[in-house]
Formats: structure tokens, C-alpha cells, sequence
């Protein structure tokens, strides 16, 4: 009989979390931003049946990316934690903050209980009355939660799609510049430059803070194909603005020259071996 | 409790493999089961609680129309007189109930949110014989409860986005499902409310007609049954009108069901039986 290798829990948790991180990064990423009325989605997402971006309640959406398997058992369970929660008290006693602790308890203990952690990273985000109300959390594969203002991105490129947002936001934008800021963010982690997305290819959706109970709303089809026609001219007139404040040569700085072939390198190899996290 | 719920349940949450409410709700927290499972109840104690009375619908050309006066009785008392009874129980059904007020609210907040839920997990909305058969599976569940009194019925209607028209479904206490032709009408003036949508009803009548039908249906219930609740002209109290297309649910504000309600008032004041039906021409409706 041969005696189990001595693993210190160090090196346990740190393969486990290279194992995640390593797996996510194959993936697609996705944004979530604030607008004016609510908070917008994004995800490139060619498939059309399976989604990253659900509702779970009135006013509280979920996004993914990572292993589909997964993160829609997490989307599952958080639309039976809130309805059962609802059902139990009211519907206004079901909080984001609620329910990304209800995430953050369930994968950290997945984290460190099973051998093969949650390949994932989930968005959970509510809509309030007004901006400084919306709340959005971002909870990782080992149930870490961070709570986000603004924007925040998924993803193994998250990092590079953040310096993007971050660049291009500002407070209550509307909806068109929101969507182009948050397209230009998953073009940063694309190629480096301006990559061409099709309505086909992107799921989108919102949480609408001026609709009535369920405010939660996808955007498909006509109505965001002539979103994303509006998007175009707001994208053409920032170019424009950019082109006469900076000097020729200078003015792509979305996907800043030193990173690039980091980009491409990670973006072919999403492209390539990321089927099964699609 | 919360917290041993939220412990016990964690894992059902993940493991469960159902799209029904209800089956969640039986398997990780039975105790929220609405209904009066396993209770021993007085025979009499019925008689006791606020009882929901009467509720009309009616089919009309590309949709269909609820209505529900506005009382609640307990014996030959009234226990309230704004008590609402038609519901919306997703965006293109409505449901309207009759009987104990207690277990039927419960069990409208859990059908409302058994469609919601099967909605949100399966990412489509039931068909409306999938939604009028799970109500049947609702009522059933409650049958412990209406053998001691408590009974329960329900009518439910809604828009078929197959079949591109209104529907309506009545039910018995044992979660009997039967589809209704054209109008129907539960609760304690039912019989009344129905004598009158008989002779007010026509095929292929517009939306304002057949509120004004359910309208008429109402006052006359009000008329004959103690517990069903007429127009409230001095409190502007009027009865729930609901319409399901298939541009989705609408309820009727106050001041909309209102102005049809102060209509059927003015038409009564000179004619107190209502509109009459033409004893030998059978093929137009009565002017």
C-alpha cells in the first residue's frame, strides 16, 4: 500500500485556484455597467438558448461566464433562494446583497470542500430608485465578493476591459454610450483593436429602473439592432472627438500598444480550445 | 428558523431538479405549504371567516375580461368592502377567486409565483393549458382543507398565443379543470351573475361591451345575493376589472372601471332590472 502524498493546504488551494483561473480565462468575458435608467449587460454570446444573463427577481440580474454547466446551476439555485425568500417575507426583502452572500458562502464552500472548484465568476446586480441605489457585486470561484460602482468586467482578460471602462465612463450615460462603452471594453480584450460585433453575436439585456415590478429586460433582435445603429453614430462622433483632441497616430489608446500581443495571443486561444466554456 | 431554513435548504437549492415552486417549496421548506395540511379544524369554524364572493368573465374579440366586486363577508356581516379578488398571474393570464379568503390569497401568491418561477428557469412562459392544469394541481392540494370547510374555487383566464384567443377555466374543489364557452361566473352570486350574462352576451362583442356585460353581471348579483357588493357610489368603490390581449394584462384604474360602473348606476335609475332582452327577435341583441 503506498502512502498519499503530503500536499500542503497552501499548495492544495493555490492549484485549485489556478485551476479556476486558468479555465475562466479560456472563456468569453462580460460587462456589466450602470446607464442612466438602470444597468446594462453585455456578453458576446453567439448561442441564442444558452444565456449568461438571467433574471432572478424583480429588481436583481445575474450574469456568468466560466463553465455553462455551472454557473447555470448558481443561476438556478439563486432563482429558488429568491423566490422562496420572497414568498417567505415580501418581495421587497430580496436583496443583491442577500443573495451575492448566498453565492459567496456557496462557492467558497465548493471551493474548499470539493476537489474540482466552480469554474466561474458571477455579476450579481439590483437596480435601485435611483443611480447611488443600484448595487453590484462581483463574486469569484473561491467566494470572494466585491461590490462594484459604475462598471465592472468578467473574465480572464477583466483587467484589460476595466482600463477600457474605466477611460470611457462616466456617470448616468445613456443607454447607446453605455453599450458602446461597454463594447469597446470587450474589443480591448479581443485583438487589441476595434473588433466587428453583430446583434447576432452579443447578449444584451437591462435592468430598467423605469418599469414596474419585474424590471428586468432583454434586448434582442430589431430592438437591438437599432441600438447597436445608435451605438454607431455615438461610437463615429466619440471618434471624431478624439481625433481632433489627440494627434494622428496617438489616438487609438483603447488597447494601449504594450499589452497587444498579450491580447491576441489569449484571444486566439479563447477562440480556439474555449469550446466546452463557450 | 430563518437560519436553519437557509442551512437546510442551500443544498436544495443546488440539487433540486424541479421548475415548480411548489415541488421546491414540499421538498426544502413543506412548513410554508400553504393550506390546512394534517389540521383538525372546527366544523363550524368556516363560518367564521371572511369569505370572497363574486367573480365574472367573459370572452370577447382577441381577449378576455374579469371582473370581481368588492365585498368579503363573514356570516350575514361584512368584513371588508374594498377586498380585491381578480389578480394577475403573469402577463397574459388572470386569476379570480372565490371562497375562504385566507387559503385563497395564499394560493394565488403561490400560483402568481409558480408561473414566475417556471418562467425564469426554463426561460418560457407555460402554455395556458399548462398553467390552467397546474392550478388544478394548486386547488387539489387544498382538497384536505375544503373537506373541513375551507374551501377554495378559483376561475382563471387568459390570452392563448397559440390559439390567438380568450380562454376561460373554472374549477372544483377536488382540482376538477373544466374550460368554459364564452362567459362563466363563480362564487355566491354566481347563478345570478350568469342568468344575466346569458341574456347580455353576444358572440364577437368588443372589449367595452363585455366590460360593460361583466358590469351589468355584477349589479345584478348584488342585487339578489347579501354577499356579493354593488357599486359603492358614496365611497367610489368599484369593482377589479381586468382584461388579458394579446398585448398582455391590463387592469382598469379606479376612475376607468368607475365611469362603467356610474354608467350600468345611471342606466339602473330608470330601469331597475337592466337592459331587456327582445322576447322574439332572437337573432339581434336587444337595443
Amino acid at each position: 500500500m503506498s502512502m498519499p502524498f503530503y500536499v500542503s493546504p497552501e499548495q492544495a488551494m493555490k492549484d485549485k485556484a489556478d485551476y479556476a483561473r486558468k479555465n475562466i480565462a479560456r472563456g468569453r468575458d462580460g460587462v456589466v455597467i450602470q446607464y442612466a435608467d438602470g444597468i446594462l449587460f453585455v456578453a458576446p454570446n453567439p448561442s441564442r438558448a444558452l444565456n449568461k444573463i438571467s433574471e432572478i427577481y424583480d429588481r436583481i440580474a445575474f450574469a456568468a461566464v466560466g463553465r455553462y454547466n455551472e454557473y447555470e446551476i448558481l443561476r438556478k439555485a439563486g432563482v429558488r433562494y429568491a423566490d422562496l425568500t420572497g414568498f417567505q417575507y415580501d418581495r421587497q426583502d430580496v436583496t443583491a446583497r442577500g443573495l451575492a452572500n448566498w453565492y459567496a458562502q456557496t462557492l467558497g464552500s465548493i471551493f474548499t470542500d470539493s476537489p474540482k472548484p466552480f469554474e466561474v465568476e458571477i455579476v450579481v446586480a439590483e437596480v435601485g430608485s435611483s443611480a447611488a441605489e443600484d448595487q453590484i457585486y462581483r463574486i469569484t470561484f473561491d467566494g470572494s465578493v466585491n461590490e462594484e460602482h459604475g462598471y465592472v468586467a468578467v473574465g480572464g482578460r477583466a483587467d484589460r476591459i476595466s482600463a477600457v471602462l474605466k477611460e470611457h465612463y462616466s456617470d448616468s450615460m445613456s443607454l447607446p454610450a453605455a453599450l458602446a462603452t461597454a463594447i469597446a471594453g470587450l474589443a480591448a480584450s479581443a485583438n487589441g483593436d476595434r473588433i466587428e460585433i453583430a446583434a447576432s453575436q452579443l447578449e444584451v439585456a437591462v435592468l430598467d429602473r423605469t418599469r414596474a415590478h419585474r424590471t428586468f429586460r432583454r434586448l434582442s433582435g430589431s430592438r437591438l439592432e437599432s441600438l447597436l445603429a445608435e451605438v454607431a453614430q455615438v461610437g463615429a462622433a466619440a471618434e471624431a472627438v478624439q481625433e481632433a483632441a489627440a494627434p494622428p497616430g496617438e489616438q487609438s489608446s483603447a488597447g494601449s500598444g504594450s499589452a497587444e500581443s498579450g491580447v491576441a495571443e489569449s484571444g486566439e486561444s479563447g477562440e480556439v480550445s474555449g469550446g466546452s466554456t463557450a | 428558523m430563518a437560519d436553519s431554513n437557509a442551512r437546510l435548504t442551500a443544498a436544495a437549492y443546488l440539487t433540486a431538479r424541479t421548475s415548480s415552486f411548489t415541488d421546491l417549496l414540499a421538498a426544502a421548506a413543506p412548513d410554508l405549504l400553504p393550506g390546512a395540511r394534517g389540521l383538525q379544524v372546527r366544523a363550524d369554524l368556516a363560518k367564521e371567516l371572511p369569505h370572497g364572493t363574486t367573480i365574472v368573465a367573459a370572452a370577447f374579440a382577441g381577449g378576455v375580461v374579469m371582473a370581481g366586486d368588492r365585498r368579503a363577508t363573514v356570516g350575514n356581516m361584512i368584513s371588508q368592502r374594498d377586498i380585491e379578488k381578480v389578480f394577475r398571474s403573469d402577463e397574459h393570464s388572470c386569476i379570480g377567486i372565490a371562497g375562504v379568503a385566507g387559503i385563497a390569497f395564499e394560493l394565488v401568491r403561490l400560483f402568481q409565483l409558480e408561473l414566475e418561477h417556471y418562467e425564469k428557469l426554463e426561460g418560457r412562459q407555460l402554455s395556458l393549458e399548462g398553467k390552467a392544469n397546474r392550478l388544478a394541481g394548486l386547488v387539489r392540494g387544498n382538497l384536505g382543507g375544503a373537506m373541513q370547510g375551507l374551501a377554495v374555487v378559483p376561475i382563471f383566464a387568459g390570452y392563448d398565443t397559440e390559439k390567438e384567443t380568450g380562454r376561460i377555466f373554472s374549477y372544483d374543489v377536488t382540482g376538477g379543470r373544466y374550460e368554459e364557452q364564452r362567459f362563466y361566473s363563480i362564487g355566491s352570486g354566481s347563478v345570478f351573475a350568469r342568468g344575466s350574462l346569458k341574456k347580455l352576451y353576444s358572440d364577437g362583442m368588443d372589449e367595452a361591451d363585455a366590460v360593460t356585460a361583466c358590469m351589468e353581471a355584477l349589479y345584478d348579483a348584488a342585487d339578489d345575493d347579501s354577499a356579493t357588493g354593488g357599486p359603492d357610489m358614496s365611497r367610489r368603490i368599484y369593482p377589479i376589472v381586468a382584461t388579458v390581449t394579446a398585448d398582455g394584462y391590463r387592469r382598469l384604474t379606479g376612475a376607468q372601471a368607475g365611469s362603467y360602473a356610474e354608467a350600468v348606476v345611471a342606466s339602473r335609475m330608470t330601469v331597475p332590472d337592466g337592459p331587456q332582452a327582445s322576447l322574439r327577435d332572437v337573432h339581434g341583441r336587444a337595443e
